[in-house]
């Protein structure tokens, strides 16, 4: 049979805080164990928690940003569970009265825009980490704890099983990351799990009103892993569905090297998180001004930047779509333009060469060796006529590993194009002495011969000869 | 006159004088201590060695002729549950009978910064839960009037120390009454301060909407010297008032001409001891005829607070003890995997009370009771705090009794707790209020202390402490000392 | 009764608390009592009440976002009842 997929996300991301949300530790990512704490974060008896200011401006921002309305009254409540992870065996998050409520975000998904409606953000403390030495958690004797995570700020963003596909999943969790880097609110790296996302699944015969039954799938590390996750799931469901089985209401994680996801079901009755206000918090009253104070000092977003790029530059929707996708890429775009580089010459490098070169490492382009303004040297000496855009090619790559400028390769390397007529003229008349048969074959018509000629004389010349002078000078000889 | 047996105001005065020095006192204190602790049973932990430390600075400082504070030099006691660096904290619970804070509850800094001489850790109903010092995971402390009774609870031991001239005052922690009904069985005077007065910072918490940090003292004198030092907005205590601390010493003033004191006749209830009774009507007398005006009031949910209170502050307990669970301080008892170590830990070692009220809270805000009880409890709770709000539209005191009885003996009420609930009725409704409330010595019954408690309106202090003030400068039940033999 | 012996079990399983046949019965009578107490509660129509979790009228308490120094490791560890390398040591997790 065929069902109608419904997905809801849950994003969590990591704030760009210099300080914990209720502490004074630092958010800092990569520390040793043990060594962004103190008794705040660490649970201690008697410590109290202080809501950290940026932490609220941050949850606004993104709050308008998503389309959200900010509630003018909001509070903490204290989320029970036993963890080990958690000091305190509650998390300090919010429950009735979030940060923000009621949002959206339209996606472009095969060439068509889709709604995706936001249920909700609110602000919470992320958990520490647990360090295993078996396979899996389960099957070690035993876990080390590390609370430097304890405490660092978390946004989650809770979507409306408005989802229909992994690609609409994948397209929205991706425009989200894109609006909060452009914010400056979170690094959103995946890898670093500073960005991290739970998809509840269900399926439903088309037409049906009512929700299937849903699960919800944890450990979505990557971009990759929620599109294979959310497929793995959907099939798994309908093939239930299909023997005529029930769907059962439960958390699955998904194993990334297995391929599949698997029942976290525990032997423990469901949760009952037993939730209540935060008694040692005060409530949050945010007055309508600050959010429109905010909203009219937001950054330029992703949709903003594409129309603008398309706009002022001429650039294809496709073009300018990819470009600003990446707060990053479209910065290191509007950089080398602003070096005074051609926009279409940028945009075709930066999806070309840089893009290609990025992919094959594996990193970002904030650690591309090659800054923006040496691209725009770069772009300028093929424009200026000094090389050829093939040698650009065998420049660039020299840039990237020397991170040398392109200038100095081009000297070093004696690439400088001949555009020396008296010189070009010596090499194509020593050609034609050389290959009479081409000669004779261009002059009773095959034009094609004269393709051979000109690769002889790049050939000589190691390509630095300049195409168009070749091309003249020959044509005139013969 | 031992020296023990002085106040902290006059101690001062005999420091600045140089007729004693603060080790002397000191010594002095550690030896009552000695002679009489056995029996009474105030301290889980002593710091002697560092109490003389501090009392050897102070007497350097005044030899250079520095200005030093009220409390400079003067032994005191904090209530195990208040945090101090490098020193046990055990909130009388085996669940932290090792546990030494890496830091300092903002109360110890501010106490440190004055040169108070602490003289230890005083007992106390596990993680404050009780009104009898019983609940004790270690042991019980006993009441200077009559070993056989209880000292109150659950800052028992505070109270105790004060009363028996183990420490000249002392801190204690009210959450229901935890001062106060203990100051009241142990012939002190015990003042709640107003919800936000006083940094929680480094209390460990039982109920955190009701904690409040008090002073347990000799005399209202004391207690307004020791409100002084210990009052004020804390950054690192969202719940602190941010409004400048008077000057509480100016309140002692033996004046209440015109001042309007009501009396809730909801208070007076049913199991009421008459001679508490009488004792705090014949107070009321003379109060009027010192000049306060008087009047009859109601209090209409008065009957409804204690049950408010045996949710609220369970459901509260409840996620605040969660942390308890052997991972990464206190306590351990090893298991077969983590819930069993959590299971194993915390049934092994939170005694029978604290384990009661984790379950009532956690059953009360249990899916499907949350609505019946939980939520029922905070709705009630504003009725209660109404009620504060329209009888000080019409009064600037209320006069009720601190408790129903006295002291009661030992063991009496151990197997029923509501019955021992029941001992908080007459505090509880001010703990939900966030009002100030003051216990004060108003005579004694059978040889034991009665207490009269003075409830003020939010950040009302100054009128409480004038309120108790002329009252107990007009009548001598504060000069009693206990009749307690040295062993 | 207010609460049966299967309700108090499964608090206890909540609360991490683990309690014999007998404990179980005691406890269960001891919180039915309380309960039955606190019923009169129901007494009160609150149903246009709004509750009171503060009694502060305190509004947007924050911090400035500085960091500030940590404990140190060792002393954040003191109390621990088993580490190693750093770390806080616990038994074997069962997911859930």
């Amino acid at each position: 049979m065929d069902y109608e997929i419904v997905i809801g996300l849950e994003i969590h991301t990591e704030l760009k805080t210099n300080s914990k949300i209720f502490c004074g530790c630092s958010t800092k990512f990569g520390s040793e164990q043990n060594t962004n704490v103190c008794p705040v974060c660490l649970g201690l008896p008697g410590v109290l928690p202080v809501i950290n200011e940026k932490v609220v401006e941050f949850a606004i921002k993104a709050g308008v940003a998503l389309n959200c309305e900010i509630l003018p009254f909001s509070k903490f409540d204290r989320k029970n569970y036993y963890y080990p992870d958690l000091p305190k065996n509650f998390q300090t998050s919010q429950y009735d009265l979030p940060i923000a409520v009621n949002g959206h975000l339209d996606i472009e998904v095969n060439g068509e825009t889709k709604r995706i409606n936001i249920t909700r953000i609110h602000m919470e403390e992320d958990a520490g980490k647990l360090v295993h030495s078996g396979a899996t958690i389960s099957s070690s004797d035993s876990a080390l704890v590390d609370y430097n995570r304890t405490g660092v700020p978390l946004l989650e963003i809770v979507s409306e099983p408005d989802i229909r596909s992994a690609e609409e999943a994948r397209a929205y969790l991706e425009k989200v990351k894109a609006i909060l880097e452009y914010l400056d609110v979170s690094d959103c790296k995946m890898e670093e799990g500073s960005l991290r996302c739970d998809a509840n699944i269900s399926l439903r015969p088309h037409g049906q009103a009512a929700l299937g039954t849903k699960a919800e799938i944890k450990n979505l590390n990557s971009f990759r892993s929620v599109q294979r996750g959310i497929e793995y799931e959907v099939i798994r469901q309908e093939e239930i569905l299909d023997d005529g089985g029930r769907v059962i209401q439960e958390t699955r994680t998904w194993d990334e090297n297995k391929g599949i996801t698997a029942s976290m079901r525990s032997k423990e009755q469901a949760h009952d998180y037993r939730y209540l206000p935060e008694p040692d918090l005060v409530p949050i009253v945010v007055d309508p001004a600050r959010v429109a104070e905010i909203r009219a000092n937001l950054p330029e977003l992703p949709d903003a930047r594409r129309q603008r790029l398309m706009n002022n530059y001429g650039l294809s929707e496709y073009d300018a779509g990819i470009i600003t996708s990446s707060k990053a890429v479209a910065d290191y775009f509007d950089q080398s333009v602003q070096n005074n580089g051609d926009a279409k010459v940028v945009a075709n490098w930066l999806m070309g060469e840089v893009s290609k070169h990025l992919n094959s490492e594996g990193i970002t382009i904030l650690d591309c060796p090659v800054s923006p303004k040496q691209l725009t040297e770069l772009l300028t000496l093929i424009e200026k006529g000094t090389i050829s855009n093939k040698i650009a090619k065998t420049v660039f790559e020299e840039m990237w590993t020397s991170r040398k400028d392109a200038e100095v390769i081009v000297k070093e390397k004696g690439l400088v194009q001949i555009s020396d007529s008296s010189e070009i003229v010596a090499i194509v008349e020593s050609v034609i002495a050389a290959n009479p048969r081409s000669v004779a074959d261009f002059k009773a018509g095959k034009d094609k011969a004269i393709g051979f000629l000109v690769g002889q004389i790049m050939k000589q010349t190691k390509g630095r000869a300049n195409p168009d002078m070749v091309n003249t000078l020959l044509r005139e000889r013969l | 006159m031992e020296l023990f047996k002085h106040t902290a105001s006059q101690l001062h005065e005999k420091l600045v004088a140089k007729e004693i020095s603060a080790v002397e006192l000191t010594k002095a204190v550690l030896g009552r201590v000695d002679a009489v602790d056995k029996n009474v049973q105030a301290y889980i932990t002593r710091t002697s060695e560092t109490a003389l430390a501090q009392a050897q600075a102070v007497d350097s400082k005044i030899q250079r002729g520095e200005k030093v504070s009220v409390l400079a030099g003067i032994p005191g006691a904090l209530k195990d549950n208040i945090c101090t660096k490098g020193i046990k904290t055990t909130c009388a619970s085996k669940i932290l009978a090792t546990f030494v804070p890496p830091y300092d509850a903002t109360v110890a800094e501010k106490l440190a910064a004055v040169d108070a001489v602490i003289l230890g850790k005083a007992n106390m109903d596990e993680f404050a839960m009780g009104g009898s010092t019983e609940n004790s995971g270690f042991f019980p402390t006993h009441n200077p009037w009559n070993l056989e009774t209880v000292p109150g609870g659950s800052s028992g031991g505070s109270a105790a120390a004060v009363a028996a001239g183990e420490a000249i005052w002392a801190l204690g922690s009210d959450t229901g009454g935890s001062i106060r009904q203990p100051a009241a069985y142990c012939g002190v005077v015990g003042l709640k301060p107003t919800y936000g007065r006083v940094s929680r910072y480094g209390l460990v918490a039982y109920a955190s909407s009701l904690d409040q940090i008090g002073p347990i003292t000799r005399d209202v004198t004391d207690s307004a010297h020791v409100m002084n030092i210990i009052s004020g907005y804390d950054v690192k205590d969202s719940t602190s008032i941010n409004t400048g601390v008077p000057d509480y010493t100016k309140s002692l003033v033996n004046n209440i001409k015109g001042l309007k004191i009501g009396l809730p006749k909801e208070y007076f209830v049913a199991g009421m001891d008459v001679e508490v009774e009488r004792a705090i009507n014949k107070a009321i007398e003379q109060l009027v005829a010192l000049g306060a005006e008087y009047k009859e009031i109601s209090m209409p949910h008065t009957e409804y607070a204690l049950s408010a209170y045996y949710m609220i502050a369970p459901a509260e307990a409840s996620s605040n003890l969660a942390r308890y669970d052997g991972v990464s301080f206190g306590h351990r008892v090893e298991g077969n995997d983590i819930i069993d170590m959590y299971k194993k830990t915390r049934s092994e070692a939170f005694g029978a009370e604290v384990k009661r009220r984790i379950m009532l809270g956690t059953y009360a805000l249990s899916s499907g009771y949350y609505d019946a009880y939980y939520l029922k409890a905070l709705k009630v709770r504003t009725l209660v705090k109404q009620d504060f709000d329209k009888a000080f539209e019409q009064v600037d005191v209320l006069i009720t009794p601190t408790a129903p009885t006295t002291a009661f003996k030992l063991g009496e009420k151990t197997n029923d707790p509501l019955a021992m609930y029941l001992q908080d009725v007459c505090t509880i409704p001010v703990n939900l209020s966030g009002v100030p409330a003051i216990s004060i010595p108003c005579g004694f019954a059978a040889g034991m202390p009665i207490g009269m408690q003075i409830i003020g309106k939010p950040l009302g202090e100054e009128t409480i402490i004038r309120a108790a003030y002329t009252f107990e400068q007009n009548n001598d039940y504060h000069k009693g000392f206990a009749p307690l033999r040295e062993v | 009764m207010k609460i049966t012996c299967k309700d108090v079990a499964n608090v206890a399983l909540l609360s991490r608390l683990e309690f014999s046949e007998s404990e179980l019965e005691t406890f269960t009578g001891q919180m039915d009592a309380i309960l039955e107490y606190a019923d009169v509660l129901n007494k009160l129509n609150v149903d246009n009440v709004q509750p009171t979790a503060h009694v502060l009228p305190l509004r947007n308490v924050m911090r400035a976002d500085e960091a500030k120094p940590s404990l140190s490791r060792e002393l954040a560890l003191s109390n621990a009842p088993e580490q190693e390398d750093g770390y806080f040591k616990v038994p074997k997790i069962m997911e859930g």
